[in-house]
């Protein structure tokens, strides 16, 4: 690998011990990724402040002992405690002591405590074409798809890496190259009315994560309506049930004014067309659990926006709640609705707000197993192994109802 | 019988081989404490990675599988050895942070296994390449 002088110079010390063990594991990662150089970065989105294990409160605290801090902005993605609500989370002493001083050491290297898996809605929204090293699979995929900046799917540890070196390898989807559609789903026969909900996006998402594993998906026939919430649910969807790193809307998407702009001219290398039929089979894998039980309801992966909590009041529609219903986002959210008292009115309503955290990351649901309802593509895919909930896939507006009556409520006519 | 492959991580290690059929996430996919894979629906649910030598189809999902390889690692319960059909950084970070934490990683390479027999396995990947032995009691 070819490398600068100021690399030389971090490798051999020159910012200290901890600013030369990130710049080594930038370099290996790069080697083994067949990458020729390394790259400046403008901004990075850390995942490594989740508890996993003691291991990893160990490198971060070896990085913060030997005086490494990160060397561009830094964003950081959900840890395992709601530090806002500290009675929210249920872990053990030991782990819930570890879990607090992952949080604190990834403070202490200069990252930005904004604790949330959407950090693209919490002001870090990097120009199209930057480049940049972000972890946290669905901010990935949006920051690349819908923002069009340029990062890989960086894992824990290489991204806060990057972050100190202020570099990452050059190779994938920092290039140009790597960009182009290769799949492209064709929606067009699709009924609008369903394009137009909200739901279908998440089911959307889950499909063509499934069918496109690694590969970089197109979608034609949805432009129209796509909006960011919706964007980002699929983007989480995609990158669950798939390897999806950036994806392209065309029509819609800053990389993808058409067809031809979204392959680079090629051709594609399949063409899915997509019936009502395999949008009610991707949504009917999202659902685990059998029959109508619910213990929860659980929405915000990724994090609530802003008009997201907005739209959960007004499903609300001024009643209250049955079963508990826990609404994840993160505290820039918070801090921008006080004003208006949506928060206030949620908390009224009877709704548990998680901040910094979420319900499948970290224990949160009573119980050790039971039946979790969501609109999250990304839940339902993660809640099984992670928290022993099987799934109930639904709207807002049937998990909201279902909070509300405490049974399952079914909406006819949302897939006919 | 013996292949070669591309060593992503340097090391050797052999146990049993446990051929995964189906791309896996290591965050929600398997335990870190044990090992053992927990995602529902995975055709090797169940079935512990610990010791094995672990060719994986492909690793799918959460950027946080680098930390539950690093986890597994430390709990004494990684794979003794990984085969990857298809290039994976984030897994290989995890074991790049473990080298750099002064833990024993275990040898991480890209390979094609075709029809390779069960039985034990054995890896030595350096840096020039790795070579596999299959069918080893």
């Amino acid at each position: 690998m070819e490398l600068s002088n100021a690399d030389k110079a971090a490798l051999a010390g020159a910012k200290g011990p901890g600013a030369a063990m990130a710049h080594r594991i930038v370099v290996e990662a790069g080697q083994l990724l067949g990458a020729d150089r390394l790259i400046d970065i403008q901004s990075a989105h850390i995942d490594g402040a989740l508890y996993h294990g003691d291991a990893g409160v160990a490198f971060a605290e070896r990085l913060v002992n030997e005086g490494a801090r990160v060397a561009v902005p830094a964003t950081l993605n959900i840890g395992a405690l709601d530090l806002i609500h500290p009675g929210r989370v249920s872990l053990p002493a030991h782990e819930r002591a570890m879990a607090g001083r992952l949080m604190a050491a990834y403070q202490v290297m200069g990252c930005k405590p904004t604790f949330t898996c959407a950090p693209y809605q919490a002001g870090h929204r990097p120009a199209f074409g930057a480049q940049v090293a972000w972890g946290e699979s669905n901010a990935v995929a949006f920051c690349n798809a819908v923002l069009g900046a340029r990062t890989n799917r960086y894992g824990d540890f290489l991204d806060i890496a990057c972050a100190i070196a202020g570099r990452a390898p050059e190779y994938g989807l920092h290039l140009t190259c790597a960009r182009a559609a290769t799949l492209l789903f064709d929606a067009s026969a699709l009924p609008e009315r369903l394009k137009a909900s909200d739901v279908f996006w998440p089911v959307l998402g889950a499909l063509v994560g499934a069918r496109a594993g690694e590969a970089v998906p197109a979608v034609a026939g949805v432009g129209a309506f796509a909006r960011e919430d919706r964007l980002k649910a699929f983007a989480a969807a995609a990158a669950a049930t798939g390897a999806v790193g950036h994806f392209h809307i065309i029509g819609h998407t800053p990389e993808a004014p058409t067809q031809d702009a979204a392959f680079q001219g090629a051709a594609p290398h399949e063409t899915i067309p997509l019936t009502p039929a395999d949008l009610r089979e991707s949504r009917d894998r999202l659902t685990t659990a059998a029959g109508n039980t619910v213990n929860a309801v659980g929405i915000g992966s990724p994090h609530l926006s802003p008009p997201e909590c907005r739209a959960l009041l007004a499903a609300l529609n001024g009643r209250t709640l049955t079963l508990p219903l826990y609404a994840n986002t993160g505290r820039h959210v918070v801090a921008a609705l006080e004003a208006e008292g949506t928060i206030a009115a949620l908390e009224a309503a009877g709704v548990t707000m998680v901040l910094d955290t979420c319900i499948v990351a970290t224990p949160i649901l009573p119980g050790a197993t039971g039946v979790l309802m969501t609109n999250s593509a990304k839940f339902a895919n993660y809640a099984p192994a992670n928290i022993g909930h099987s799934v109930l896939f639904g709207s807002l507006e049937e998990c909201v109802e279902t909070a509300v009556s405490g049974r399952l409520h079914r909406d006819p006519d949302l897939w006919r | 019988m013996a292949l070669t492959g591309h060593t992503l991580y340097a090391g050797d290690g052999a146990g049993p081989l446990l051929r995964l059929t189906a791309p896996i996430s290591l965050w929600g996919g398997v335990a870190a404490k044990t090992g053992i894979i927990t995602a529902r629906g995975h055709p090797q649910c169940g079935k512990s990675l610990a010791r094995t030598v672990a060719w994986l189809p492909g690793l799918i999902g959460s950027s946080s599988s680098a930390s539950i390889m690093l986890e597994l690692i430390n709990n004494g319960v990684a794979p003794a050895a990984v085969l990857l059909a298809r290039s994976d950084a984030i897994l290989v970070t995890g074991c790049i942070v473990a080298g750099e934490m002064g833990l024993r990683a275990p040898p991480v390479v890209l390979c094609a296994l075709g029809a390779a027999p069960g039985g034990n396995a054995r890896v030595l990947a350096g840096p020039e390449g790795a070579t596999i032995w299959l069918g080893g009691d």
